[in-house]
């Protein structure tokens, strides 16, 4: 069993600065978990408190069921790739594959064994004998993973590890590293702060700001239904369309916007959220009708995106791309009700 | 030559090379063999000090006490007896010739003009030398003298000033030139109260200048070279474009390397021990404490002398710290 | 490629003979007449004694050094056979072998280790010791010579009974501020994922010392082992102070200090001697010059 478990977890650095607050969440064996959030939030220190690299201030961190607080990093059977892949640049790759079970102490042929299997799962037969200096980007991240796999860890943490890698790169790694997790059947927890390589890799994703944990779900569940305003914004590309809104009788109004509510709330104030794609071309007899003057186009071959304001404030339609539509010009779209968000304006929570 | 004691201590040579650092890494393996034995909350406190005790005792016994024992010292009578602020006092009469005050302007002399000129010759070599196919070759040839010892320094530069009467033939090459080429009397260049300090000055510089090139060339290649082709493509000629972008690029370094060069110069011992033993109005600091310590017997005289040195250099020293502190974060 | 040519071609050919050619090619010249002329220059001193060194002692004496780069030529080896005869060359070259390596050994094994607690380990006041550390640098040495050579005299350590190790120590205590220093900046510029990679891959700190900081800083060690090694074999104060002046103990430099004392005008010999203790430095020097230049740089303004 090698789930993962934080409960009531903070890290705090000095008596004002907590970089982690009240963290909890509980991470299935075998599961592909993507802690995902801005820059300076907190991820990498929630992942390095796991592996041992940061002391735990407050709560319990549990690998199995094995509370694991005061367990040395080596003790923890965890292995981990870094950003920069911390590859040691005295060794050849065979040696940096090789150091970690060196350090366990495994015999000669056992090593040999279990790097060779490694360098073959990851197409690194050709460059044992390499220093990292000789490598590219590409197949050093590879070396670094090849580090990670030679241990057979009940864990696999990885920290952003594809962010040095060029954009082609990036896409086809990501696949391989699909298939790496199902392949070691072992728990990944994968921090980045691309949403985009949250939402294509995730069994789960865990969303963080701040130090605080938003919302832990499968990545449609929390497209569909983002449980504040903040995942809601970092969510999804280009973000979701936000608007400041009053509520009264079940309508959420604002200069422009007259929107019957699938269901009444309490709050007066609230923000308006839909996606680019609630917003179309297609005006249905149920829906609501918005107007929009239209600023921008930008088309994409098989999309269309308007920018524009209505009532003065700034949206994003995605419309067929047949749609003859210029700069400046009055466009008449509708907004799928199913598709609406709306966000207390003081706590900022999802209310519907 | 005597082979005979040779063959009796090559032996010892070849135990001390394999005898010292087997101590020395018994020492640190047997050290963290211990701390792995220790509860694990006091391993991470005292495994640091089992690193750092070796290098904490030798330095104190080497320097941090003895610099507070002169502190003493520079209060006490030649018989130990408290005498306040005498020996300082004795050091600091007689303005301008008694006491240090000789070696006090001398020092002077030293920081300055040494400080000066080996940041000039510095940066002109390593701005000169930058432009030519074979830069190493001349940057090594410059930097060598850093290999010789303060002796054979000495040994060269007696030489270049050696003096025999106008009538000889001058074997010392500056005086052949001040006779042949100028017409002028020979110099006895070290006695002559006129320029002995200045030719000390020069015999140091001419050690000691390689270092502040290659330091120095080494901050004028870290110049961007985009910056410098971004200035020509703005117009500016060369010597505006070292006047106004290579210089003030590289003034941080300057400002590290001088520091460095003061202090060097508080310092100075070597060369005038050697050239000239601080007679004939050469005396320095360093010289002078050398001397009353082990010349004149008066241990209290020359513990005043070194804290009057060491409270010289530390402010330089402070600030060099501090400097370069700002060269580093600027990388 | 033929345009190219062309182009390159039709270049020279217009600017062959502009004024702004050959103001570069002026430009060109002056700046190797100056380089040329200034390296020349500052070889003067240290040819001059080259020279006389092999020139007979009559000549020296004599005639510039000069003199002997023109016909007739007349070369000798006798300074240098007679001041390895005369004096205790041969055996004090073997003794500088023996102050130095220790003292070379020494200090930089025990700087490596501080600096790699410096540089990488809690402690209380770390820092403020690193800091009193450099200001060490400061302290004149010569003042630290009586308080500790009491003690050595008190405690028999002195050169009759235990040989060199009392000028190995103290060459270990005056060496050790500024190794440490070059030392733990290098150390401490190491990148830090190496040393948690390296946590989580089991290595303990004697593993990541030796397998991963030392090989790492190859070059740093280097420089310090020829710093450490020139200031030493070049040293004269505390071989003075610490060995004394008796010649089957001497090192060169005192053997040449003595010298330089003793034969006055006799500068024959004392060209040679100045050559001969110049001999193992030049050559350590020229060899490990890169590692030497990475030193220096590292302890100034690389990091
Ligand atoms: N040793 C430390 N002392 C004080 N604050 C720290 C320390 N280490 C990190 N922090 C702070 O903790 C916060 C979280 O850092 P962390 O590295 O976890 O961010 P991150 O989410 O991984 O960001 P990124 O995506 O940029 O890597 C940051 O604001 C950082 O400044
Ligand atoms: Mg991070």
């Amino acid at each position: 069993m090698s789930s993962v478990s934080y409960d009531h977890v903070v890290k705090r650095y000095t008596s004002d600065l907590t970089v982690v607050k009240d963290f909890n969440v509980e991470i299935a064996d075998k599961e592909f978990m993507v802690l995902v959030g801005p820059s300076g939030c907190g991820k990498s220190t929630a992942l390095r408190m796991l592996a041992g690299l940061e002391t735990i201030t407050e709560g319990e961190i549990r690998i199995g069921d094995k509370v694991v607080n005061h367990l040395a990093a080596k003790d923890r059977d965890i292995a981990m790739v870094f950003q920069s892949y911390a590859l040691y640049p005295h060794m050849s790759v065979y040696d940096n594959m090789a150091f970690p079970l060196q350090m366990k102490k495994m015999k000669k042929s056992e090593i040999d064994k279990r790097v060779k299997q490694a360098s073959g799962i990851l197409g690194l037969d050709n460059f044992l004998k390499r220093k990292p200096k000789a490598l590219s980007g590409g197949q050093r991240q590879r070396v670094a993973l090849g580090r990670a796999i030679v241990r057979n860890p009940k864990v696999f943490l990885l920290d952003e590890p594809l962010s040095n890698l060029d954009a082609k790169l990036r896409g086809q790694t990501r696949v391989e590293l699909q298939k790496l997790h199902r392949d070691l059947e072992t728990t990944f927890i994968y921090v980045t702060h691309d949403q985009v390589e949250a939402m294509t890799m995730g069994d789960r994703i865990a969303i963080m700001n701040a130090g605080i944990l938003q919302q832990v779900g499968a990545p449609g569940e929390i497209y569909d239904h983002p449980a504040n305003l903040f995942v809601a914004g970092f969510i999804g590309s280009p973000s979701m369309n936000l608007v400041p809104v009053t509520t009264q009788n079940g309508n959420a109004k604002a200069p422009g916007f007259d929107i019957k509510l699938p269901k009444p709330v309490s709050a007066e104030k609230g923000i308006l959220g839909f996606r680019p794609e609630a917003l179309t071309d297609r005006v249905a007899d149920d829906g609501a009708t918005l107007e929009m003057k239209v600023e921008v186009v930008e088309r994409l071959g098989s999309d269309q995106f308007l920018y524009g304001t209505v009532g003065g404030e700034m949206v994003t339609a995605r419309v067929d791309p047949r749609m003859k539509v210029a700069p400046g010009d009055q466009a008449r779209l509708g907004l799928d009700l199913r598709g609406i968000h709306l966000f207390d304006a003081e706590t900022e929570k999802a209310l519907l | 030559m005597d082979l005979s004691l040779l063959l009796t201590d090559v032996p010892t040579l070849l135990f001390v090379i394999v005898a010292v650092p087997a101590v020395l890494g018994a020492y640190i393996v047997g050290g963290e063999f211990l701390v792995r034995r220790l509860p694990d909350r006091a391993r991470g406190s005292v495994r640091p000090w089992i690193w750092v005790v070796p290098a904490l005792v030798f330095v104190t016994a080497f320097l941090v006490a003895p610099a507070v024992g002169t502190v003493f010292t520079s209060f006490q009578s030649h018989e130990g007896g408290w005498i306040g602020l005498t020996n300082y006092q004795r050091q600091l009469t007689d303005f301008p010739t008694g006491g240090a005050w000789i070696a006090i302007r001398n020092n002077l002399y030293w920081l300055v003009l040494y400080t000066l000129f080996v940041l000039f010759f510095g940066l002109l070599l390593a701005v000169l030398f930058d432009r030519v196919p074979y830069e190493s070759v001349v940057k090594s040839l410059i930097f060598m003298p850093m290999a010789i010892s303060a002796v054979a320094l000495g040994v060269i530069w007696k030489f270049m000033f050696w003096y025999q009467p106008a009538d000889a033939p001058q074997t010392g090459t500056l005086n052949a030139i001040v006779v042949n080429v100028f017409h002028q009397a020979p110099k006895t260049w070290l006695t002559d109260v006129s320029v002995n300090n200045f030719a000390l000055i020069a015999a140091a510089i001419w050690g000691i200048t390689g270092f502040s090139m290659v330091i120095l060339s080494a901050a004028l290649k870290g110049i961007p070279a985009d910056l410098l082709e971004a200035a020509r493509v703005d117009g500016a000629g060369e010597i505006t474009i070292f006047r106004r972008v290579i210089f003030p690029l590289m003034m941080p370094t300057v400002v590290v390397v001088g520091t460095t060069l003061v202090i060097f110069a508080l310092k100075a011992f070597d060369i005038v021990y050697v050239m000239t033993a601080g007679n004939f109005g050469t005396d320095v600091l360093a010289n002078r404490m050398y001397k009353l310590l082990y010349q004149a017997d008066n241990p209290g005289g020359a513990s005043a002398v070194a804290i009057i040195l060491l409270i010289a250099v530390i402010p330089v020293l402070i600030f060099n710290l501090r400097q370069f502190r700002a060269v580093e974060a600027r990388r | 490629m033929t345009a190219e040519v062309a182009a390159r071609t039709g270049i020279s050919t217009t600017t062959r003979f502009s004024p702004a050619w050959l103001a570069e090619r002026l430009q060109g010249v002056v700046l190797h007449v100056a380089v040329i002329g200034l390296t020349v220059a500052w070889m003067v001193p240290a040819a001059g004694l080259l020279i006389s060194s092999f020139r007979p002692f009559t000549a020296i004496n004599s005639s510039g050094w000069w003199t002997a780069l023109a016909p007739p030529y007349n070369f000798t080896l006798d300074n240098y056979v007679k001041v390895l005869q005369s004096s205790n060359m041969g055996h004090s070259l073997f003794n500088s072998f023996m102050i130095t390596i220790p003292a070379v050994v020494i200090p930089i094994t025990i700087a490596a280790f501080a600096a790699y607690a410096f540089a990488w380990m809690k402690f209380p006041g770390r820092d403020w010791i690193f800091l009193a550390l450099v200001g060490l640098l400061a302290v004149p040495l010569q003042l630290s010579f009586i308080p500790v050579l009491k003690v050595f005299v008190s405690i028999g350590l002195v050169v009759q009974n235990w040989g060199f190790v009392g000028v190995w120590l103290a060459h270990t205590g005056y060496g050790l501020p500024f190794s440490i220093y070059l030392l733990a900046n290098f150390f401490r510029a190491l990148p830090s994922d190496l040393f948690e990679s390296a946590e989580i891959d089991g290595a303990g700190t004697l593993t990541v010392f030796f397998r991963i900081v030392l090989p790492l800083s190859v070059p740093a060690v280097a420089s310090l082992v020829i710093f450490q090694f020139l200031w030493i074999w070049n040293d004269l104060l505390v071989a003075l102070i610490y060995v004394g002046g008796t010649a089957s103990v001497a090192p060169l430099t005192v053997t040449l200090a003595n010298l330089t004392n003793s034969l006055g005008q006799g500068y024959n010999l004392l060209t040679a001697a100045a050559f001969i203790s110049m001999i193992v430095p030049l050559v350590v020097f020229l060899t490990l010059q890169r590692y030497f230049v990475r030193g220096i740089l590292a302890g100034s303004v690389k990091g």
